[in-house]
């Protein structure tokens, strides 16, 4: 037992290290596809993209061994101080950062780039996992929602300084952590109908949806003092703040939409939601890569075949687009086990963290599944056409050090955990 | 377990859905779509012959000829002999490695043309020389032939599509041509046809294997349909010889149709100067020219004030609001008193002092002083100037005036017939129909371009009604059906208000100021105008001769044309503009000229003097204000 306790191997789900080890692969032969072209094909040409991401995922064994080193009981007595110390880096780097692409989103060290928000959503967890996971932490509790509220929103906020959109929205993926721990579903049901009204309002306008929402709840009152004389008498001020507040949000959409959004934000909305039809100019991006992904067919072009991968047809096809490639070079047959693999992933994770008898290691898992879904959700989401442009990574995939370090802490923290779930007690 | 459902429920239903979301890509539409892009395709063109251009007599205006452009596809080319391939083509190493460039940065697996144009001869020699170097090809491509040199502003010109157009259009590819100005811009879509495109497959050494899917992606080329326009070609130039030596515009209408007769504008330029290899350096010349505005198309863009002319339309609107009628009469003391101010006084040159004069003889003299008292009974007539004003506009607004007029030419202003919104932005003092009176006679804050006057002319010709105004008579020989030009459109003056106007522009050709110009056996009615203009030089207003200004349409009991003149500079409306409309009627109708005295004056006749003086002010203005400025 002892001898067991001091091997770092021990215990370690082997499944979920060999999907790592299957996604990182497989992500690097596909950033190796979309950035050389038949003049640089050396594989340790280290001056290349790929060479590059060979040494980042190189630099990431000694990462995942430092992680295992450390007992589990580290991540939850430390938690604060990590999330802390991201903190401190989120709001430094707005001051020592270096603007790259219109947002200061990097620390630069003689030319080597860190990204501290692609690490403060393990932090992140960790903390949030150490608050909730407290045995007095009662979360039908008014205090203790907004205590969670702000430990999720304080990085977000230093994020959306930068700023860095699709980074911040990875934050809403903690809802699910609340939900699995006792918050009400109503927050959620809150979310998805106000993304529903946003986009009707793009879409149809304003006034339009004003009207039918109006009417909507006027004959749902109607229908409530039909059944209840007196259902007006209890309910006047849920239904007024109802009114009210339907109102509200839809004309702030409305100004939003028209007067605080940037054009280039604007358009991602129109032409995902076809009001703007726009091939080469401002949908170039979706039209190519959902072009690229569809020239794959069933069983792909082959490896370094895809003409429109080696054409550089799509614009940032090694990060934020990497799965176009796996679309054309692996086709239908590929882009599938790739979602496959990742919807394994995800179910083992949480598969892995419902067995934990410790709160503090689920919760976590459960974070680290969240915050995985959303990125497949939106990044893949975008590549095939199916949500607006919002430029975030796809695990394991897209190149660039940080956000493999920052999956790979994120993952390997949770088999550290894991690891140790069954001397917990 | 049972907590964690619903994120497994999403992630099950995403990942469903993302699958089934690439079924419908890769499967379903499956690797077939947008072939133009794709390395192992090569696509070959073949460009459709675009429709000629013919007169409403079918004269020929627009024809087509060969021209070869030397193509490059960046990626395909092999190490080659520089120097021999420049002398080949006629250019230095610098301008090979400049092309080069130019075209590698747009795109490297797309062609770009290289060199443009090249001549006749040139192409033989190289079509047997050019398979030699990998990367470069010949295209066939067809410009423009114009058989007479006249009507550059109706019918535009073509040249290679821009950039911008290139990138951001489906359907041009750089090096294609496109239509630019005139009827060629306007009707692009119908002249152009479409290209056919032939796919071919493709191996790894960039040999072409044979035909991509069996040609199942192939289209043919549709050609380009043929254009009928209203001009006739006879009258159009011979209102441009007419113009000679002046700056203005000409607009005839045929009233019962809309359809353009002629657009004339002076001075123009031969239609041929931009045609071929030497178009770029012409075009430079041309649109830069600032003095003379070549380019610049008169008939349609130039915003003058319509001056006595508009006073027809003034006396119309005040005998259809009831504050006029034939019998009424006016006595002019020289003139017309507005105001107490010494100033606030309109003079009046129509020389008939001390009896009444009524609308008849007020329109064929041209009297101030009887139109400034109708436009006042017009606005006064309602309880305030606004709402008076706002009256009077609509009415005047029927006529086809203060908006674009909606004809298929893609240039044009829009003038401005003001309404009783504008000037109560204008004005922050109590305004009255006295401060406006100038609209009265046609100046003020009144602006026509000549065809919404010509257009004018035709409603009043056809007592009350007008067609939208329009060049293009049919299509692929085919009558147009667009409504816009087949809708008639009346005026709010009603038809039996008409006769009157229209026997008092008879008198200004049998007794009035246009007696000179009567042309024996034809009816002219018309309707001379003088409008003053003024340069500013120095901070002072510096007053230039007048412009001449003349309508007219004819017979008068069958109006089978109406015409608008502008000539800047001119003079009093008689002296040059009603000449020249005559002569322009009497070769309309009836073929010939008789009277070649008159003919002669006029095509001799040059206002370069006036101009030059314009001009010299001008410049001295530029000079005094760089000297002030040192």
């Amino acid at each position: 037992m002892r001898q067991e306790r001091n091997n770092i191997f021990a215990g370690i789900d082997w499944l979920l290290v060999l999907l790592y080890i299957l996604l990182v692969g497989f992500g690097w032969m596909n950033i190796y596809a979309a950035s050389s072209n038949e003049g640089t094909r050396e594989v340790f040409d280290f001056s290349t993209r790929y060479g590059k991401q060979l040494i980042f995922i190189g630099l990431s064994i000694p990462v995942i061994i430092f992680i295992l080193f450390f007992n589990s009981k580290f991540y939850e007595q430390f938690a604060s101080v990590l999330y802390v110390i991201s903190l401190v880096l989120l709001a430094g780097v707005l001051v020592f950062g270096k603007k790259i692409n219109g947002a200061t989103s990097w620390y630069n060290f003689g030319g080597i780039g860190l990204q501290p928000s692609e690490f403060a959503k393990a932090f992140t967890a960790l903390a949030l996992a150490k608050l909730m996971s407290d045995r007095q932490y009662n979360l039908k509790l008014v205090k203790n929602q907004t205590k969670a509220f702000i430990i999720i929103f304080l990085p977000a906020f230093f994020i959306a300084l930068q700023p860095d959109m699709g980074s911040v929205l990875i934050y809403f993926a903690f809802f699910f952590v609340l939900n699995r721990e006792g918050l009400t579903l109503a927050y959620i049901l809150f979310g998805v109908i106000s993304i529903v009204l946003f986009i009707l309002t793009v879409y149809f306008g304003a006034k339009l949806i004003l009207l039918i929402c109006l009417s909507l709840i006027s004959i749902a009152t109607l229908y409530g003092i039909y059944k209840n004389k007196r259902f007006i008498r209890f309910n006047i001020l849920k239904i007024i703040s109802l009114y009210l507040f339907t109102t509200l949000f839809v004309l702030g959409i409305g100004y939003t939409y028209n007067n605080v959004l940037g054009q280039h934000q604007k358009d991602r909305f129109d032409i995902l939601l076809g009001k703007i039809k726009d091939n080469k100019g401002i949908g170039y991006n979706s039209y190519q890569s959902e072009m690229t992904v569809s020239s794959g067919g069933f069983s792909g072009k082959g490896f370094l075949q895809g003409d429109r991968t080696q054409g550089n047809f799509v614009p940032e096809q090694h990060t934020d687009y990497i799965y176009s490639t796996v679309g054309e070079e692996w086709g239908f047959v590929g882009s599938s086990l790739v979602i496959i693999l990742f919807m394994i992933l995800l179910y083992r994770i949480i598969y892995l963290s419902e067995t934990h008898t410790n709160k503090f290691g689920r919760i976590y898992g459960y974070s680290v599944a969240s915050i995985f879904f959303f990125h497949i959700i939106v990044n893949i989401g975008m590549v095939i056409g199916l949500l607006p442009t919002v430029g975030i990574p796809l695990p394991f995939f897209s190149y660039g050090g940080s956000s493999l370090w920052g999956f790979t802490l994120l993952l390997f923290i949770f088999i550290r955990l894991d690891a140790h779930k069954k001397y917990d007690w | 377990m049972k907590r964690s459902f619903l994120l497994i429920f999403l992630i099950t239903l995403v990942g469903i859905v993302y699958i089934s979301r690439l079924f419908q890509l890769q499967i379903i539409r499956g690797g077939e779509q947008d072939l133009t892009h794709s390395a192992t395709i090569k696509v070959e063109y073949d460009y459709p012959e675009r429709g000629y251009i013919y007169d409403r007599n079918r004269k020929l205006l627009v024809a087509n000829q060969l021209s070869y452009d030397v193509m490059i596809i960046p990626k395909e080319i092999e190490p080659l002999d520089t120097l021999e391939f420049c002398s080949l083509l006629k250019i230095d190493k610098e301008d090979f490695i400049k092309r080069f460039h130019k075209a590698d940065s747009y795109a490297r697996w797309l062609p770009s043309v290289f060199l443009k144009q090249l001549a006749k001869e040139d192409y033989a020699y190289l079509q047997e020389k050019l398979p030699k170097y990998k990367g470069f090809y010949i295209q066939k491509r067809i410009i423009r032939n114009y058989p007479i040199k006249s009507a550059a502003n109706i019918l535009g010109f073509i040249s290679e599509v821009n950039e911008y157009v290139a990138k951001n259009n489906d359907y041009y590819e750089q090096g294609e041509l496109i239509g630019k100005l005139g009827v060629e811009k306007q009707y692009e879509s119908v002249l152009r046809g479409i290209k056919g495109k032939k796919r071919f497959k493709r191996n790894n050494l960039n040999e072409i294997t044979g035909s991509y899917k069996n040609g199942k992606y192939d289209t043919l080329a549709v050609p380009g349909k043929d254009l009928t326009l209203t001009i006739d070609s006879e009258l159009q130039q011979y209102g441009e010889l007419l113009m000679s030596g002046k700056r203005g515009g000409i607009v005839a209408i045929e009233p019962k149709t809309g359809e353009i007769l002629a657009l004339v504008t002076a001075p123009s330029y031969d239609p041929n100067l931009l045609v071929g290899r030497k178009r770029s350096p012409n075009s430079i010349k041309l649109f830069n020219d600032s003095i003379n505005m070549p380019t610049f198309d008169r008939g349609l863009q130039a915003m003058y004030s319509p001056g006595s002319p508009f006073k027809i339309i003034n006396g119309l609107i005040g005998l259809q609001e009831g504050v006029i009628d034939k019998n009424f009469g006016v006595t002019c003391y020289h003139g017309y008193r507005y105001g107490k101010r010494p100033n606030a006084f309109m003079k009046c040159h129509c020389g008939i002092v001390g009896r009444p004069i009524h609308l008849k003889t007020a329109i064929s003299k041209s009297c101030n002083s009887y139109f400034a008292t109708t436009y006042r009974r017009i606005i006064d007539k309602y309880e305030n100037p606004t709402i008076g004003t706002d009256a009077w506009s609509k009415h005047a607004k029927s006529f086809g005036l203060g908006n674009y007029l909606g004809y298929d030419l893609p240039s044009g202003q829009k003038g401005r017939i003001p309404d009783g919104n504008f000037y109560d932005r204008s004005y922050d003092f109590r305004w009255g129909a006295t401060t406006t009176i100038s609209n009265a006679i046609g100046q003020g804050e009144v602006e026509t371009t000549p065809i919404q006057l010509a257009n004018m002319t035709a409603a009043i010709a056809n007592k009350g009604y007008y067609y939208t105004p329009h060049i293009v008579k049919r299509i692929d020989n085919k009558p147009i059906t667009d409504t816009t030009y087949t809708t008639r459109r009346n005026t709010t003056v009603s038809p039996e208000h008409f006769p009157i106007a229209i026997e008092a522009m008879y008198e200004t050709f049998t007794r009035g100021t246009a007696k000179y110009s009567q042309v024996k056996g034809i009816d002219i009615c018309g309707k001379t105008g003088t409008v003053e203009n003024f340069i500013r030089v120095d901070g002072q207003k510096v007053q230039l001769t007048d412009h001449s200004i003349f309508i007219a349409f004819a017979p008068k009991d069958d109006p089978k044309i109406a015409i608008a003149i502008f000539v800047e500079n001119g003079g009093f409306g008689a002296t040059i503009a009603a000449p020249i409309t005559s002569l322009l009627i009497e070769k309309y109708l009836n073929g010939s000229i008789t009277r070649k005295h008159i003919e002669e004056r006029m095509i001799n006749l040059s206002l370069q003097k006036e101009y030059d003086k314009k001009q010299l002010l001008l410049t001295q203005n530029i000079d005094t204000i760089a000297t002030r400025t040192k």
